[in-house]
């Protein structure tokens, strides 16, 4: 990757303006052709250097109900434990971590009233006790990975 | 947290959301392009956006890199264990560094979890992971009574995060919820 594509790939992580014409704002900031710019990132998108190039939108704020749960699952089996959650569609997101607490997942529902009914569901088919995580706030985060 | 100064239609932004869930095609004028799928003017696009993220629905108009072709090959989630009464303005400390994509305050489940901040870190290197927490238990220093911090070790699922009216976020991370 090139000084300017990457230039190009830091600077649109912090976002598109929010104004009229926002890649020939972009253009001029960079010093780059708007269309040079966009072909990059559809290649990025291509080849999977980029998932996604959009609004992010903050889901908690729109719709749906998430939270963060964990579970101790003993070695012999977390195969077993693994496969039955990969079968819930409402398990968005699991990572196994080396800790006591070795399975995290995150469990993505359309309201809140679901959540409790679904962590109980995990506990009966696994017979493992789930620690709910929710979160009591987030805060803004503005990540950033320098290429 | 944010001040509503400037409502937004909902039922237009639900529609926004449900038109560029997959994301916003590379045209040289997205907002026109969004304009014309939402029966608006461009005007009412870039307003609708902006009131948007003003109010933190909208967080921005990105490219969101992959993590692992970046080389950013390790994450860790750190936990903290903060005084209650210090926790907000901790977190929102923590949340300003960098190599931080997710901050949460979340409870505690004493005796076995006693942490009650979570700060989700990227680094290119063990070391370099090692080394960001370290960062963070210095800008806590002693109000951080004990901490760890859990790698992840195998993915063993991952689908975006989606919604009823599905609405697409940084779902790159598990501690997204």
């Amino acid at each position: 990757m090139d000084n300017a594509a990457r230039a190009l790939l830091n600077r649109l992580q912090l976002g598109l303006p929010l104004v009229a014409d926002p890649w020939g704002a972009l253009a001029s900031e960079l010093g780059q052709e708007p269309e040079a710019m966009r072909q990059h990132v559809a290649d990025w998108l291509a080849d999977g250097t980029l998932t996604r190039f959009g609004p992010l939108f903050d889901v908690a704020r729109m719709d749906g109900a998430f939270t963060l749960a964990a579970m101790a699952v003993p070695e012999e089996r977390f195969e077993a434990v693994h496969q039955q959650l990969l079968t819930l569609p409402e398990v968005a997101h699991n990572y196994r971590r080396e800790h006591a607490l070795n399975m995290w997942f995150v469990l993505a529902c359309t309201d809140a009233e679901q959540i409790a009914p679904s962590l109980k569901h995990i506990e009966q088919i696994t017979g493992l006790a789930v620690f709910n995580f929710p979160k009591l706030r987030e805060f803004h985060v503005q990540l950033y990975l320098p290429v | 947290m944010s001040s509503s100064t400037c409502p937004y239609d909902a039922a237009l932004a639900e529609r926004l959301v449900a038109l560029s869930e997959g994301g916003l095609p590379l045209v040289a004028n997205p907002w026109a392009w969004l304009a014309e799928q939402l029966k608006v003017s461009e005007e009412q696009v870039i307003a609708l956006l902006q009131a948007m993220q003003q109010q933190g629905a909208l967080r921005r108009v990105a490219a969101v890199p992959n993590h692992y072709r970046l080389g950013y090959l390790f994450n860790g989630m750190t936990v903290w264990d903060v005084a209650d009464e210090h926790a907000h303005a901790l977190g929102e400390q923590l949340a300003q560094l960098p190599n931080v994509s997710h901050c949460y305050l979340r409870p505690r489940h004493l005796p076995q979890w006693p942490y009650n901040l979570f700060a989700m870190l990227h680094a290119k290197s063990r070391a370099e992971l090692d080394n960001q927490r370290a960062e963070l238990a210095a800008l806590l220093g002693p109000a951080c009574q004990r901490s760890d911090m859990l790698v992840s070790s195998r993915i063993l699922k991952k689908t975006g995060l989606r919604t009823r009216r599905p609405a697409t976020s940084e779902g790159d991370s598990h501690a997204a919820s």
